[in-house]
């Protein structure tokens, strides 16, 4: 029992740290991808090649003024970014990061939590994520921030169905919503999007809108909102905000690369004969060469589209993809049927 | 719209084609104190008053760039030189002051085109930044070129054939 809670708490901590690590990481790498989009070098100033660019970001954030309203709700405000960091960091829990590691002859797999409803764990947690945007716009007591806030809540809220219905298609294949299962079932190179390309592709757009990225990025909205949910924060509450968003993507990544990329899964991994523990090792790196393409795939989107108008993202939301999604479940269900 | 349009997948993947392509394209950023853009040969930056070969100053102070500057940067007083300083000036006449107001000035050019004694030109060296307005009104201290042969300031670059020409022309009253 005793080794049992050490190596949780071990593996928990290293995710944690890592998730932290790769987000900081991947403000440095946004904005150097959108220098290179736009024919620019990028931040390059700070250390090679920019390299501790997200540390003098993130000293400059905690030096400074920590700067409130009068007028807002204090308790609310302040649960705002905490709540949005935490329910980020929450979902890596049940992320399979790799095969099992072997070690003295025991297993020890690559999961915090092997939950026998993985996907409905991510669907819950990534849900409640609103709250925290919804409750640090409206206790900022600001209109550009209530507005943000509105059109977070309502833009999450659409998307997260087509976003579920999408997933059925893949569980129904699967029959499982454990998501060690479905890894596990797209061994070798049988990855769910040869499958279930439809599925992937509103997965991808619902997953933008749920990271309030562009083209979906309305709740912050620099053009018209100021800046949206979080006008009114600044030193490192606006810092968690900002940070959680690219934890938001990191882990969307993650989850993508799970479902439909095979997760730790390569192409003829089979034939390679190695033992459990290289096989670890090296699918837990294969994972990030995958989370690694997702997340630039997030960025060049951003860096591609233009915003969506309001109506726009409510059209595309209600009346495209949740439709489609459904069409999706529909003929998934004749062919297992068929079949 | 048509289907293709409405669905905007196909505009999509042609934008992200279009900005991947941008990824290798040569970066147009100069990282600025270790590479320097190169500056045109005949870049019109901070003013020079030329000496002739003997290191007399050229500047007669006859006033025409000050009539020719369009932002009414110059201003000069004109004196007389005293026997026993003709090494010092060419002509009898010369500008005991001669000040350009760097925040007034365009660099356009004109006082060069206007100046019948090959006084003044522009370089390439740029105005430095200052904290104080006194500070851009530059006198002769700072606009005259060094007597030091290896400091001499070369223009040869601004004198182009076209001025050379324009200034031998005798039917210019200026140039008489």
């Amino acid at each position: 029992m005793g080794t049992f809670i050490l190596y949780k708490t071990i593996l928990a901590s290293c995710i944690l740290m890592i998730s932290l690590l790769v987000a900081m990481y991947s403000t440095l790498i946004e904005r150097k991808v959108a220098g290179f989009f736009q024919d620019r070098l990028g931040p390059d100033r700070a250390g090679p090649w920019g390299l501790f660019q997200p540390l003098a970001d993130g000293i400059k954030l905690f030096f400074k003024e920590e700067f409130m309203p009068n007028t807002a709700d204090k308790f609310l405000y302040i649960l705002g970014p905490s709540l949005t960091m935490l329910i980020a960091l929450l979902t890596s829990a049940a992320i399979p990061w790799g095969s099992n590691l072997v070690i003295n002859g025991k297993e020890y797999p690559l999961q915090v939590a092997d939950i026998n409803i993985g996907i409905l764990y991510i669907f819950a947690i990534v849900s409640i994520g609103v709250y925290g945007i919804m409750i640090g716009g409206w206790a900022s007591n600001n209109k550009y921030a209530l507005l943000g806030a509105i059109r977070a809540s309502s833009q999450m809220i659409s998307y997260e169905l087509a976003m579920s219905l999408a997933i059925i298609a893949v569980v129904m294949m699967t029959g499982s919503l454990s998501l060690k299962d479905i890894v596990q079932q797209q061994h070798g190179f049988n990855w769910n999007v040869w499958y279930q390309p439809a599925a992937f592709l509103i997965f991808l757009v619902c997953a933008f809108a749920e990271c309030n990225r562009s083209p979906f990025d309305l709740p912050e909205c620099e053009t018209e909102l100021v800046g949206g949910y979080h006008t009114e924060y600044s030193s490192m509450k606006l810092g968690f905000y900002l940070f959680a968003e690219y934890i938001n993507m990191f882990i969307s990544a993650a989850v993508m690369a799970t479902l439909f990329f095979g997760g730790y899964n390569f192409p003829f991994m089979d034939k390679l004969a190695l033992s459990p523990n290289a096989m670890a090792t090296i699918g837990f790196f294969v994972l990030f060469t995958k989370i690694t393409f997702l997340g630039f795939v997030f960025m060049w989107v951003r860096w591609t589209l233009p915003r969506f108008r309001y109506d726009q993202l409510m059209r595309l939301g209600w009346k495209a993809m949740i439709p489609l999604a459904i069409l999706n479940i529909v003929i998934t269900g004749i062919v297992i049927l068929i079949r | 719209m048509s289907f293709w349009e409405k669905i905007y997948l196909p505009a999509v993947l042609n934008g992200m084609r279009i900005t991947f392509s941008h990824l290798f394209r040569k970066k147009a950023t100069i990282r600025y104190p270790e590479t320097k853009r190169e500056f045109a040969e005949i870049y019109r930056g901070q003013h020079v008053l030329k000496r002739d070969e003997e290191g007399r100053e050229r500047c007669t102070a006859c006033g025409l760039c000050a009539v020719a500057c369009p932002a009414e940067a110059i201003i000069m007083v004109a004196d007389e030189r005293k026997p026993g300083e003709e090494n010092l000036y060419r002509e009898e006449k010369y500008a005991s002051v001669y000040e350009i107001n760097m925040l007034r000035c365009i660099f356009c050019g004109l006082c060069e085109e206007a100046c019948p004694k090959e006084a003044i030109f522009l370089t390439k060296k740029i105005v430095a930044s200052d904290y104080e307005r006194d500070g851009f009104i530059y006198g002769k201290d700072k606009l005259l070129e060094p007597l030091d042969p290896e400091k001499r300031i070369d223009i040869s670059k601004r004198e182009t054939k076209e001025v050379l020409e324009f200034k031998k022309d005798k039917s210019k009253k200026h140039n008489q």
